[in-house]
């Protein structure tokens, strides 16, 4: 059982598939402008991840290693499929804004590094243990710049707004929270935070 | 003709897949410490674009859309599909047939070429394309035959060459740099790379 803990509880913090192994950043920048997309995203992944983990690894015996990565990603893109169209009948509006980036969890690093490096060596369950805890770790790392960028930028978060009087003291929005380069900047202090608390992360070089 | 020039160098600059879209990342930040692995992923990125696009384009736009194969019969939900079997068949074509003809241009790409295949710029350049042929067609951003596809994906390529070989180049200096041991490496690279992304920003206002 604690072993099912350990699979599951690692990515969250100091294993961290974003902060740590630098997997899936594309995506983990891209839709982190408002907190509700990107919740949607890291939801998203989270299953994708979790189903294609324990597919791969139930038909790991029976797929030939020299065109496993044709097959997983057949496996991944079928998987984001589903999610796509789910989500276009359901939460239209976020399909929208989502737009290619549902389609890019395809080529996301994390699905290809967890399916490769765990699901080919571990039986279902831990497999869908280590999808859960990988996901729910990108998730957590897309929550958390979302959040900065979404109160900093846009001065809300989901129906909550910044009250009037702040603005009448002369309190501003900052733009430049919306715009691209700033996701890279906050990833980045976010990556410096978690290594100066758990320094066997850091870099020798 | 002025539709193609304008595509490609609005896509090298403003729509630039890595400081616009944050495209390929993964080996973005990978493989960028120095500047002659990078040129090599570079090239090879520019490469597969080239090729990847025009196949997508046919494929969508005569046997995926409605009414194409049969009437009434709209396939594009295969679409993601079937953009990612071209994408890794062709990387797997491409290796073997640069390992046939060119020998040493192979053993200088060789370790990137399969890593292209789960590349997000490729996989975007093609889901980008998709977005854009169901745009207005007088937009600057419209592309409407082979001849836009290919200046998209030349563009796109030149672009993320520009932005990997200009980051190692910094990364090759800065690590001589005395910074905060927890900043080192990755961290100093995102802000980098935010600061690069920030002067990029100042051809968004590029008319065309």
């Amino acid at each position: 059982m604690s072993n099912i803990k350990d699979i599951f509880v690692t990515p969250l913090g100091l294993n961290n598939p974003v902060a740590a192994q630098v997997l899936g950043i594309c995506s983990a920048l891209a839709v982190t402008a408002k907190l509700g997309p990107a919740i949607i995203m890291g939801l998203s992944v989270t299953a994708i991840l979790a189903l294609a983990n324990v597919v791969i690894s139930l038909m790991k015996n029976t797929i030939p290693s020299r065109i496993r990565i044709v097959v997983q990603l057949v496996v991944v893109a079928a998987l984001v499929t589903i999610v796509s169209l789910i989500l276009k009948a359901f939460v239209y509006d976020v399909s929208v804004q989502l737009s290619v980036y549902i389609g890019l969890i395809i080529t996301n690093c994390i699905l290809m590094g967890r399916l490769e490096a765990f699901a080919m060596q571990n039986n279902a369950l831990d497999s869908f243990w280590d999808g859960l805890g990988n996901g729910l770790g990108y998730a957590i790392i897309l929550v958390i710049v979302a959040f900065i960028r979404e109160l900093l930028g846009s001065g809300s978060l989901f129906d909550w707004h910044i009250p009037e009087f702040a603005y009448e003291n002369g309190y501003l929005n900052n733009g430049l929270m919306l715009l691209a380069p700033m996701a890279l900047i906050i990833l980045g202090c976010v990556i410096w935070f978690l290594r100066s608390k758990k320094p066997e992360l850091q870099e020798k070089n | 003709m002025e539709h193609f020039f304008s595509l490609l160098i609005r896509s090298i600059f403003v729509d630039n897949m890595i400081f616009a879209f944050f495209l390929g990342m993964c080996s973005y930040l990978a493989v960028s410490k120095n500047v002659k692995t990078a040129m090599g992923l570079g090239v090879a990125v520019i490469f597969v674009l080239v090729v990847t696009l025009p196949i997508n384009y046919l494929l969508y736009t005569k046997v995926l859309g409605p009414d194409c194969l049969v009437d009434g019969v709209d396939l594009s939900f295969l679409s993601l599909i079937l953009f990612i079997a071209v994408i890794a068949g062709i990387v797997q074509l491409v290796e073997m047939v640069v390992e046939k003809f060119s020998p040493s241009l192979y053993a200088s790409l060789g370790i990137f070429l399969p890593l292209i295949a789960v590349n997000c710029a490729i996989m975007g350049g093609s889901l980008f394309m998709q977005q854009r042929i169901n745009m207005n067609p007088e937009s600057t951003q419209y592309i409407g035959g082979v001849a836009d596809c290919i200046a998209y994906a030349l563009g796109s390529g030149i672009g993320w060459l520009l932005a990997i070989v200009s980051l190692a180049a910094i990364r090759e200096k800065l690590s001589y740099n005395d910074a905060p041991a927890a900043l080192k490496g990755l961290g100093l690279t995102f802000i980098t790379v935010g600061l690069m992304a920030m002067a990029f920003m100042c051809f968004s206002g590029l008319k065309i």
